[in-house]
C-alpha cells in the first residue's frame, strides 16, 4: 500500500517537472511535430483498419439483436452512430494507442535510462522529464481525438460497406439512421474524453519508463506494466467521466 | 577548481561514500582510482548532481553546488560536460545532431556557426565523414570520440569522464586518454576521470586520487604511485603478478 501510495506521489512530482517552463520552445515545438508524427500520423492505419471492422460486426450485431417488425429498420444506423461515438471509439482508440504507443513511449524513454542517455541531458543542464514527455503528452492530447473522429467515421463507413455488400439492411435506412437525431455534444463528449486517454497513456508509459532501474528485461517489464495499468486506467476513467457527463 | 568537502551517501543503509574530500585543480587531469564498486562513480555522479548525496558539499569555484535548488543547479550543468562509461549518445539522433544538440538548447548561435563548431569539435577528436552517421553505426573506440566532441562543443569549464576507455582496445584507449589531455590543456578545462585502468593513470593523471571502499585512501601524482608505502594502493596497482616483478 505505502508502495502505491509512493508511486502515486512520484508520479505527480514527475507531472511537476514536465509542465515546468521549457528551455528552448522551438526545440520543443519541433519535438512535439515529430510525436505528432510519429504517435499520431503513424497510427491512422490501424485505427482505420479496426475501426472499419468493428463497425462491421456492430451493424450485424445490431441488426441481429432488434431484428423486430415494429422498430423501423434506421434504428440500426442510429444505434451504430451512438454505440461508435458514446463507446467504442474512444475507449477503443484510448486501448490501442495504450498498446501501440504506451509500449513504445515507456521501451524508449526507459532504454535512454539505462543507458545513461538521460543522465546525458540533466548534465547538459536539461529537464529531462519536461523534454521527453512534454512533447510526447501534447502530440497525443492533442491527436488522439482526432484519431477518435477518424474511428468513428471509419466505423460508420464499416456500416455502410456491411449494408452495401452484405444487404444486412438496407443502405437508404442506414444513411437515414446515421444522419437521425444527431447529438453533436455527442461528439465532444467522445472527444474529450480521448483527450482525457492521451493523457493518461503518454504520461503513465513516460513515467514507467523514467525510472526504470537496470536492464532491457526491467524495460520490457515496465513496458507492460505500463500497457497494464493505462488500460486499467482508460476504463476506470471511461466510466467516471461517462458518470459524470452523461449521468 | 572544484572542492569536494566531507561527502557521505549511502543505500540502504550502506555507506558507497564515506567523507571523501579532496581538490580537484583547473586545468589538470584529476584521475579517480578505485576498485570496481569502489564508489568512484557514485562520486563523480554527486559531483554533477545526478546523486543525491547524505551530507557534504560540492562547490564549483566557491560555489555550493549541493546548496542549489533545480534551476541554479541548471546553471551551473551548462559549464559540464560529461562523458558516459557507454558514451550516451542519442540513439534517435545522428553524430552531428548529437554534438549540436547542446548548441541548439542553449546558444542563439545560426545555424552555419552551430555547424562550424560540429565539425571543428568532431574534427578534434579525429572524427571525420561521420557527421550523417548514427551511433549505432559507430565503433565503441569513435563513439567515445564522438561523445567528447559533444561534451566539449559548449566549451566547458568542467569535464568528466566516467571510465572513458573501458571495453577499448590498448591503442584506441591510448588515443582516447591522450585526447583527454590535450583538450584539458588546451582549454584549462578542470577535467576529472574516473578510471580503474592503470595505463591511462601513467599517461595522464596530473593528480590520482585512490577511493577504496567508500573513503579517500590515498592522493598524489602519477609518479608518487610507484614509491608508495601505502598498502591499499599498492594491492590495488600491483595486483597483476607481472607488475608484482616489477614492483620488486
Amino acid at each position: 500500500m505505502i508502495r502505491i501510495i509512493s508511486n502515486i506521489g512520484k508520479y505527480f512530482i514527475l507531472l511537476r517537472s514536465v509542465f515546468s517552463r521549457p528551455e528552448k520552445f522551438s526545440i520543443y515545438y519541433r519535438q512535439t511535430l515529430r510525436e505528432l508524427d510519429h504517435h499520431g500520423f503513424g497510427s491512422i492505419g490501424i485505427i482505420v483498419i479496426i475501426s472499419l471492422f468493428v463497425g462491421a460486426a456492430i451493424t450485424i450485431q445490431t441488426n441481429f439483436n432488434i431484428e423486430n417488425p415494429w422498430l423501423p429498420r434506421y434504428i440500426i444506423g442510429v444505434t451504430v452512430r451512438d454505440s461508435l461515438l458514446l463507446e467504442f471509439s474512444s475507449t477503443m482508440v484510448g486501448l490501442m494507442i495504450a498498446g501501440k504507443s504506451g509500449s513504445s513511449i515507456a521501451s524508449e524513454i526507459g532504454m535512454m535510462r539505462v543507458t545513461e542517455q538521460i543522465d546525458a541531458l540533466e548534465v547538459m543542464g536539461i529537464n529531462s522529464a519536461a523534454f521527453l514527455m512534454m512533447p510526447k503528452i501534447v502530440a497525443m492530447v492533442f491527436f488522439l481525438p482526432i484519431l477518435c473522429v477518424i474511428s468513428v467515421t471509419m466505423g460508420l463507413v464499416g456500416g455502410y460497406l456491411t449494408s452495401l455488400i452484405g444487404h444486412v439492411i438496407p443502405v437508404a435506412d442506414y444513411i437515414y439512421g446515421i444522419q437521425y437525431v444527431f447529438y453533436p455534444y455527442y461528439l465532444a463528449y467522445a472527444m474529450s474524453k480521448t483527450a482525457f486517454y492521451a493523457f493518461i497513456i503518454a504520461s503513465v508509459a513516460g513515467y514507467f519508463g523514467y525510472y526504470v532501474e537496470g536492464g532491457a528485461v526491467e524495460v520490457g517489464k515496465a513496458s507492460t506494466r505500463a500497457v497494464v495499468l493505462s488500460s486499467i486506467l482508460i476504463l476506470l476513467l471511461n466510466l467516471i467521466l461517462t458518470n459524470l457527463i452523461l449521468h | 577548481m572544484i572542492r569536494i568537502e566531507n561527502i557521505s551517501k549511502s543505500f540502504d543503509g550502506n555507506f558507497v561514500l564515506n567523507d571523501v574530500s579532496m581538490d580537484l585543480e583547473a586545468g589538470k587531469c584529476n584521475v579517480i582510482i578505485g576498485e570496481s564498486g569502489s564508489g568512484k562513480t557514485v562520486l563523480m555522479k554527486s559531483m554533477v548532481g545526478l546523486v543525491e548525496v547524505d551530507s557534504g558539499s560540492v562547490l564549483y569555484n566557491e560555489r555550493n553546488f549541493t546548496a542549489m535548488n533545480h534551476r541554479e543547479k541548471q546553471q551551473i550543468r551548462k559549464e559540464m560536460g560529461m562523458l558516459f562509461q557507454g558514451g550516451a549518445l542519442f540513439d534517435s539522433l545522428t553524430i552531428e545532431q548529437n554534438v549540436m544538440f547542446p548548441l541548439n538548447m542553449f546558444t542563439t548561435m545560426t545555424w552555419q556557426e552551430k555547424s562550424d563548431r560540429v565539425n571543428f569539435c568532431l574534427d578534434r577528436v579525429g572524427l571525420r565523414k561521420v557527421n550523417r552517421l548514427m551511433p549505432s553505426e559507430l565503433s565503441g573506440g569513435m563513439k567515445k570520440r564522438a561523445a567528447i566532441a559533444r561534451a566539449i562543443a559548449p566549451s566547458p569549464k568542467y569535464l568528466f569522464c566516467d571510465e572513458p576507455n573501458s571495453g577499448l582496445d590498448p591503442l584506441t584507449a591510448i588515443r582516447i586518454d591522450n585526447l583527454i589531455l590535450e583538450i584539458t590543456m588546451e582549454y584549462n578545462i578542470t577535467t576529472v576521470v574516473n578510471t580503474h585502468d592503470m595505463n591511462s593513470v601513467m599517461e595522464i593523471g596530473d593528480r590520482v586520487m585512490y577511493i577504496y571502499k567508500g573513503c579517500k585512501c590515498w592522493e598524489g601524482t602519477k609518479d608518487d604511485i610507484l614509491t608508495s608505502e601505502n598498502e591499499a594502493l599498492n594491492n590495488f596497482v600491483f595486483a597483476t603478478s607481472v607488475a608484482k616483478k616489477l614492483k620488486k
